[in-house]
């Protein structure tokens, strides 16, 4: 029984998180500014992180949380690096 | 999921929901996302994910965690920590890079950087009473 | 002692974070702490301004209040965001003049605004001691300027001034 609970919160939660990824891909691709597209990705980054914490939770392998440590911190790094890109680096597209 | 067969009721309903509220709010913040109209209002979705989305995944898995290996398992408050950590640096400096873009842009709907001296002198005398409304965002 | 350990509070800190990172042992223990000292070590390097609080008690409530504020308005913000175009929403900018001076309370102030929904932190002006902010659902700036000062400013002041 709490098998059958677990699987289906397990799926619609991965199912839930899918769709957020396409959201925040499509905002990603249409832009229009770029700072519309670098909150895209970050918040891409969020999510990925979270599906693969939910993934962990699936197969009971702790071994995810570590993947999901390392897309956070990626995903810190290369938004904060591409803020400051666009405050110091081409300021008028 | 042959291995959470000797799981409690409970405990299996306490994290279905930790994680249906979790990815729900996550989506909630990405539709938002994609669906509002203005820079400065989408900088506010994505807080929701990285706020309660995040902490009631890390915490559905603290307590699945620590139910299957009857032990407790707090590794993931690691990954709550470090995400309340980064967001507000990384959505501080977006929302300063997006100001600086607009104001070198001259763009008329996002205030100047140093307040016009009148109106400072009003948000000086009236300090705790009032404040002034600057220029408005987008309307829904 | 002071020059051997310069930031305590860092290294517990770091020495909790590699035990959580790998496992509970005392080899892990020796190797965690030899690591957090080292860092310490590199911190001190760095001189950056110390915090000094001076009510440890109400720094324990401001945590309080700021976890239950974001429940709240996490709650505010998902149902603007899925209620759509029913109801008029306006958002807009915000300048607030802040009575804090502290850059450690100021740098607890942006962590606040930022990391709840519904409120950006956009910039703080130094020179005019005016905080800039964009709110989401900017129906009546009284109360939100209400909760800045009143709940939060008013707090860090006590805290570290």
């Amino acid at each position: 029984m709490s098998a059958t609970i677990l699987l289906w919160a397990i799926t619609f939660a991965q199912i839930m998180l899918a769709i957020a990824m396409v959201l925040a891909l499509a905002r990603m691709i249409k832009g229009p500014r770029a700072q519309d597209r670098v909150l895209g990705l970050d918040t891409l980054y969020v999510n990925s992180m979270l599906l693969i914490l939910v993934f962990g939770i699936r197969t009971g392998n702790t071994l995810y949380f570590e993947v999901s440590l390392i897309i956070g911190i990626l995903g810190f790094v290369a938004t904060v690096a591409l803020a400051k890109f666009l405050m110091r680096g081409e300021v008028i597209e | 999921m042959n291995h959470v067969t000797d799981l409690p009721l409970w405990v299996a309903w306490l994290v279905a929901a930790f994680l249906f509220i979790g990815a729900g709010l996550t989506l909630t913040g990405s539709f938002g996302l994609y669906r509002l109209s203005s820079f400065y209002d989408r900088i506010h979705a994505p807080t929701l994910g990285t706020s309660w989305g995040t902490a009631a995944i890390v915490l559905a898995s603290i307590i699945y965690f620590s139910a299957l290996q009857s032990r407790p398992v707090f590794h993931e408050i690691l990954i709550g920590i470090f995400v309340t950590i980064t967001t507000p640096v990384t959505f501080m400096l977006l929302g300063r890079a997006a100001l600086y873009r607009d104001r070198s842009e001259n763009n008329p709907e996002v205030p100047a950087m140093d307040l016009p001296k009148d109106i400072l002198d009003k948000l000086k005398l009236a300090d705790k009473t009032e404040s002034v409304y600057l220029e408005s965002g987008e309307r829904e | 002692m002071s020059q051997l350990f310069p930031y305590p509070l860092l290294i517990i800190c770091l020495i909790i974070m590699w035990l959580l990172l790998t496992s509970f042992s005392l080899g892990q223990v020796i190797v965690g702490t030899i690591i957090a000292l080292i860092a310490a070590q590199g911190m001190a390097a760095l001189q950056p301004a110390k915090p000094r609080p001076k009510r440890w008690d109400l720094l324990l409530r401001l945590t309080g209040i700021v976890l239950y504020d974001i429940a709240r308005s996490n709650i505010a913000v998902t149902k603007i965001i899925l209620q759509g175009n029913k109801r008029t929403r306006k958002s807009g900018f915000m300048a607030i003049p802040l009575n804090l001076r502290d850059p450690i309370g100021l740098a607890i102030l942006a962590v606040i605004i930022t990391s709840t929904p519904g409120t950006a932190w956009l910039g703080y002006n130094f020179a005019q001691g005016t905080l800039l902010l964009h709110i989401f659902d900017l129906v009546d700036e009284a109360v939100w300027l209400d909760l800045i000062k009143n709940r939060y400013e008013y707090l860090l002041l006590e805290i570290f001034e």
